[in-house]
């Protein structure tokens, strides 16, 4: 009612309700009726004609019922009194010989809801459940349900319940399923109704005389149930197996939620029931409805976390598909909302998809695919793409930085960014980009706006800061703008990328370094940067060869690099949230930008862990070394282990193979001979070396014995046996092969044997001191120094002792297989986070 | 287990609202539409959460169907129940739209009366719930010349009686059984093809996604048989008659089709419904029976006063008696463009400078088959550079290919048992979408 007050309506709808003329015509009535049901959807109050509406109800007119009891429901709670009127009607409309009459009536009855007239109701409703008509029965069965919550406190009536359990028989499909949903409500305490054998199998037998939504149901509720026997399982799988690959996506779907609830204990079963799925899945990605393709893509996406390569031969279908451009034109306005749903899990799922499935074959055409996204209109499409590119660049660096050094010619501010965020993400994987990131930095710097692109290219300043020409002059413009400049982070990094540059070319930093010293430390206000300054300059005057030694950090972790092939998850990881809301959520979440900052600092990582190297957490790593380091009392070993690893790769290999018994020999002999020395620190003999260090990973204690052993496997070391997770102390054996190519001698093959110990005297201080690192824009070498404090507080860490034990003798070989151990054992912690 | 189903305008306004369990507080609608308008650009997603509310919406002829349901609640069935039921208002509605919604708001709230109980679908078969609805449909169509053309002048049967007007689908089945409209079916072959050519002319995506859907708009109708090509095969190793093979992948059917005549003679049997369902679903992936449809054979080049040149020539493979109408060529454009200046081969195309979305459209109202068009777009962009034409392409088709099927899938015959007493008419329809058609640059 656009024009005329609500006021206006009511008083006037009121006058024509009343009018007897009106009243004894059944079509002026009807639709004068009519008048207030519009009124009523339209958000206008007309609760005020709640008692003319009630004489309206008594009528033979069913139409008009219908839309008097539409009124009624709407606002009985609000009138509870004169609601007793309608009641006779309603009863008196039970008794009618229509069933249709008598089934509105009791739906309606039951949805006035209203406590005080439960009385009324339940006489009705018992003689529903009896009615001839399934139309009548099936709204008794969910009235006793209504009724039931009207009042959660009462006592449910037994014999309502057994006269539920026998309606379970009822020939009508719609009834049956109709009293498990009723039965679930009202046995909500009890867990719900009871699923045993016999109640399995009669709804399993009665499955198929029910539509779509009866079976979705039906499956639903039977995940509650547990097989007695092996073969009663297959029976019930084997009797299932046509609903798996039905063509209705909600059956398909809750058939497969029910075979992996069934299958929990036999992987192998579900993994099969997964490649079943496919056909119809991939169906349901090309579905006419929009919403539909967004679902199953979202559900693919979680069955790619346990079986990668399940749509390895249908990549085509992903990349397509969302780039229909425009549409017929009424369609516009629809398309658009899609267009922003559709590339986020699109996104997501190529990513996935690419990770397992770039090869030599198709990287060409996979690029070709994504370079035509990265300028879309869309600046998050566009950005996806550009980052998707740089993890294939991971394997097929030439081509990639090809195509990204390209896009920098476009000089548009979101590409830009994007680019330079995703060459910094790439350098850190794979050094040997340098070079050509080097040449494609050079200018760039105009384009960019926005924080997390600046900060990018910042850190690549400061890391390849030799190399590249015109990087003073870059900075110098940086820190010109320095007091308009808005981000901490920003001018976080500034602090650092200058004091490095100072470090590689003192001559031309040398002034502006002073300059953005003093304004950092004298006029900026944020206590944060200030405080950085201020640690510099004091670092300062203790002489460049500290500072370097401070300052100087990694440049990249190539060991990323290893484990970007993700292991596989298991099943029962994802199980739980496969066919609910759950996987369309996260993929809302993604949409939202995630705010990087540079490698080495990112902290705690807010997204949801689809992405190895965003979720590594390197600045823990740094940390950790340098408490591990001066415990140990080796310096920055970790990145001459990475150097000299670099030079001479050290390979582990799990063959040949090594059985439990022939482990518990050596472990045993070598333990008894190291028990002699009795002694902590690191012990040498002629053949063999035994040493022990400290790793710190708070999580690892916790995290599942299968993604431990899946991370083990994936560089090369095979764990032997474990304690279960939680209990204390907490064990794994572990052993792996080195093969460490001498250059040019021929490669020594030496076996390692190890123990990670975790006896669980731990204080929690540890978790503390990094919350408060973690604040975001933390630049390292305040990790650095929170570590520092870490290590005098060096006993009271959470953290795992390591005993290995080599044979022959290779101490390069034992730092290297240190270094990885202690990657794949914090690329574990943060997912229990 | 839905909470709550509104129906929303795009502006916002309330349509239809129901509650079925009366546990969620009042204004749902209020906080949907702050969600969706705090959105920038339209795009909301499918779920949306606020606390323990859980939105998921469908949008349909221009709407939002949202529906509240619990977190564990299975996202494939109320995205199938929200499409079913819009299926089901435009079935009884006629058509889809803001008006026939708010025209047809009591029947609406019946039908979901009908449908959904306590949260808990209950059928959404229109033979069942043909029983239960008694209001009548209101047409929203308004009188128009176009509907006396199909009337035979003096009664004489003239080549127009056979073909079925495009609005007839667009009415509500329950008419025919008031007014003794025409009982009429419908059978609609639908395929929609996405297809991503190269650069250099090669075909790199071509899956085509088909289904046969039935309208039916008899009262009765016992049984129907609907015969397919005796070519039609399904996957690749399995071939048939001695024509040129009618091949899809995959291939799935409604439940209600009888089989016990496909394998022999390619029929479906079935017994229809009223109101509009999918028969048949099909697909054909990475390969096309005929060439595609378009190609495009471009020239793009700067000129010396910083203008980009582009010289479109677009060439239609269809067979010479076919024609795709309402084809419309995206051409992304360089973010500086400013103004367009344009020769087309022919005065009934246009073209138009969309610098919302960065693009040319191109459009063509009817292409014929074996004919060729070219258009030379001369474009003023500021800034221009040589990395500019990196932002050009690819080009994406949308067209529809009306009577025709790009698999070559027919429908040999239509035959009803036992013959229908009175007149009935029976149409078959083809038609080609493009899903997705990308011309690379």
């Amino acid at each position: 009612m656009p024009y005329l007050g609500s006021e206006d309506t009511v008083r006037e709808l009121r006058r024509a309700l009343c009018n007897p003329n009106v009243q004894s015509d059944q079509l002026r009535y009807r639709s004068t009726i009519l008048k207030v049901i519009r009124a009523m959807s339209q958000g206008v109050d007309v609760s005020g004609l709640f008692s003319e509406m009630v004489k309206a109800c008594a009528t033979v007119d069913i139409v008009q019922k219908k839309l008097v009891y539409v009124f009624l429901c709407s606002y009985a709670t609000l009138n509870p009194e004169l609601s007793l009127l309608v009641i006779n009607t309603l009863r008196k409309d039970c008794q009618d010989p229509n069933p249709m009459v008598r089934s509105l009536a009791l739906r309606n009855m039951t949805n006035l809801r209203l406590p005080s007239l439960v009385e009324y109701v339940e006489q009705p409703l018992t003689a529903g459940l009896r009615d001839r008509a399934a139309c009548v029965r099936r709204v008794a069965v969910l009235g006793w349900a209504k009724l039931h919550n009207l009042q959660p406190n009462s006592e449910i009536d037994a014999a309502v319940v057994n006269e539920l359990y026998g309606l379970l028989r009822d020939p009508d499909p719609v009834v049956m399923v109709n009293c498990l949903r009723a039965l679930e409500e009202i046995l909500k305490e009890e867990g719900g109704v009871a699923i045993n054998k016999p109640i399995t199998h009669h709804l399993l037998n009665r499955l198929k005389e029910s539509d779509v939504w009866g079976q979705c149901e039906v499956l639903k509720i039977l995940q509650r149930y547990r097989p007695q026997s092996e073969n009663e399982l297959f029976d019930i799988l084997s009797l299932l197996d046509a609903s798996l690959v039905s063509p209705h996506p909600p059956v398909m779907a809750a058939t497969l939620s029910l075979f992996l609830c069934l299958c929990s204990g036999l992987p192998a079963v579900s993994l099969a029931a997964l490649e079943r799925v496919r056909g119809p899945l991939l169906a349901a990605c090309g579905s006419v409805s929009r919403e539909t393709r967004f679902t199953a893509l979202c559900h693919i996406q979680l069955l790619l976390r346990s079986l990668p390569g399940l749509m390895g031969a249908h990549y085509k279908r992903f990349f397509c598909g969302y780039a229909e451009p425009a549409y017929i034109k009424q369609r516009k306005m629809q398309e658009a909302a899609i267009r922003g749903a559709e590339p986020t899990g699109w996104s997501v799922v190529v990513k996935q998809v690419l990770v397992e499935l770039v090869n030599d074959d198709n990287v060409a055409m996979l690029l070709d695919e994504l370079k035509g996204y990265c300028t879309d209109v869309n600046t998050d499409t566009a950005q996806a793409a550009i980052s998707a590119i740089g993890r294939i660049g991971r394997s097929y660096s030439d081509r990639c930085l090809e195509i990204l050094t390209g896009l920098l010619g476009l000089k548009q501010e979101h590409i830009t960014s994007a680019v330079v965020q995703t060459m910094r993400d790439l350098v850190w994987v794979c050094p040997q980009c340098s070079d050509t990131v080097c040449l494609a930095l050079e200018g760039c710097e105009e384009t960019l706006q926005d924080r997390q692109g600046r900060q990018a290219l910042l850190w690549l300043l400061a890391v390849y800061g030799e190399r590249v020409s015109s990087a003073p002059y870059t900075l110098e413009v940086f820190i010109d703008g320095v007091r308009s400049e808005a981000s901490l982070g920003v001018k976080m990094e500034l602090l650092t990328t200058t004091m490095r540059l100072f470090l590689c070319r003192p001559a031309e930093t040398q002034d502006m370094l002073g300059r953005l010293l003093h304004y950092c430390i004298e006029e900026e206000t944020d206590m944060c940067v200030r405080d950085q300054a201020l640690f510099y300059y004091r670092l300062l005057h203790c002489g460049t060869e500290e500072t370097r030694k401070v300052l100087q950090g990694r440049r990249s972790d190539p060991s990323l690099g290893v484990l970007i092939g993700r292991p596989a998850e298991l099943i029962s990881q994802w199980a739980y949230s496969f066919n609910t809301l759950e996987p369309l959520m996260q993929g809302c979440i993604e949409t939202e930008p995630a705010s990087r900052g540079s490698p080495e600092h990112v902290t705690f990582d807010p997204k949801p862990n689809t992405d190895l190297s965003d979720t590594l957490n390197s600045s823990q790593i740094e940390k950790v070394h340098s408490g591990s380091d001066s415990a140990s009392g080796f310096t920055y070993s970790s990145a001459n282990v990475l150097a000299s690893s670099l030079a001479a790769p050290l390979s582990l290999s799990l063959s040949p193979a090594l059985s439990p018994e022939e482990f518990e020999r050596l472990w045993m002999q070598r333990q008894a001979s190291h028990a002699d020395q009795g002694a902590e620190k690191l012990e040498e003999e002629e053949d063999y070396v035994c040493m022990e260090e400290q790793i710190q990973c708070p999580a690892i204690p916790h995290c599942s014995p299968q993604s431990l052993q899946a991370a083990m496997q994936l560089v090369n070391i095979q764990t032997l046996a474990f304690t279960p997770p939680h209990t204390h102390p907490w064990r794994v054996y572990l052993y792996t092969h080195t093969q460490h190519a001498h250059s040019g001698e021929a490669p020594r093959i030496t076996l390692i044997v190890g123990e990670l110990l975790y006896t669980g005297e731990a204080s929690r201080r540890v978790v503390e001191l990094k919350k408060g690192t973690e604040d975001g824009d933390v630049a390292e070498e305040e990790a650095g120094l929170s570590g520092r404090e870490l290590v005098s507080k060096d006993g009271e860490e959470e953290e795992v002792k390591v005993t290995v034990k080599q044979q022959p003798r290779d101490d390069k070989a034992l730092k290297g297989f240190l270094s990885i151990l202690t990657t794949v054992l914090h690329t574990l912690s943060p997912e229990n986070n | 287990m839905i909470s709550q189903v509104f129906i929303l305008s795009s502006q916002g306004d309330h349509l239809i609202y129901k509650d079925f369990r009366g546990e969620a507080g009042s204004d749902v609608v209020g906080v949907f539409y702050e969600k969706v308008t705090a959105l920038t650009g339209d795009q909301p997603p499918v779920v949306m959460t606020l606390r323990d509310l859980h939105f998921i919406h469908v949008r349909q002829g221009g709407l939002y169907w949202v529906a509240v349901a619990t977190a564990d609640s299975s996202p494939f069935t109320v995205i199938e129940f929200l499409n079913r039921f819009s299926a089901l208002v435009k079935d009884y509605c006629g058509s889809l739209s803001e008006k026939s919604v708010q025209m047809n708001f009591a029947l609406i709230y019946e039908l979901l009366d009908e449908v959904v109980d306590y949260g808990y679908i209950q059928t959404t078969s229109s033979d069942v719930l043909k029983n239960f609805i008694h209001t009548e449909a209101v047409s929203s169509r308004p009188f128009s010349l176009f509907d006396l053309s199909n009337v035979g002048l003096f009664g004489a049967e003239t080549q127009q009686n056979k073909v079925a007007p495009s609005s007839a689908a667009t009415r509500p089945i329950q008419t025919s059984r008031e007014q003794g409209g025409k009982s009429e079916i419908f059978v609609d072959v639908i395929e929609r093809m996405s297809v991503v050519i190269g650069s250099n002319g090669v075909l790199m995506k071509a899956d085509v996604e088909g289904e046969i859907k039935v309208k039916c708009y008899m009262p009765s109708c016992s049984e129907m048989r609907i015969g397919l090509n005796e070519e039609f095969s399904i996957g690749k190793s399995q071939l048939r008659g001695y024509g040129a093979a009618v091949r899809v992948d995959e291939c799935s059917f409604h439940q209600a089709v009888r089989l016990d005549e496909f394998d022999s003679n390619r029929i479906l049997r079935l017994c229809p419904s009223q109101g509009e369902q999918t028969v048949m679903q099909y697909q054909l992936s990475d390969h096309l029976p005929s060439a595609p449809p378009f190609r495009l054979f471009p020239t793009i080049e700067r000129d010396s006063g910083g203008r980009l040149l582009m010289y479109l020539k677009l060439r239609c493979d269809l067979p010479p008696k076919s024609a795709a109408i309402n084809v419309c060529a995206t051409i992304p454009v360089p973010k500086g463009s400013v103004s367009l200046s344009q020769e087309l081969s022919s005065p009934d195309q246009s073209s138009e400078l969309k610098l919302q979305n960065r693009a040319i459209d191109w459009t063509i109202p009817r292409f014929p088959g074996g004919t060729q068009l070219s258009a030379l777009f001369k474009l003023e962009v500021s800034g221009l550079s040589p990395s500019s034409m990196l932002e050009v392409g690819p080009v994406g088709l949308v067209f529809e290919l009306p009577q025709l099927t790009v698999t070559g899938l027919q429908i040999r015959f239509l035959r009803l048992s036992p013959v229908q007493p009175g007149p009935s008419q029976r149409w078959v329809r083809y038609v080609t979408h493009s899903d997705s058609y990308i011309i690379r640059l």
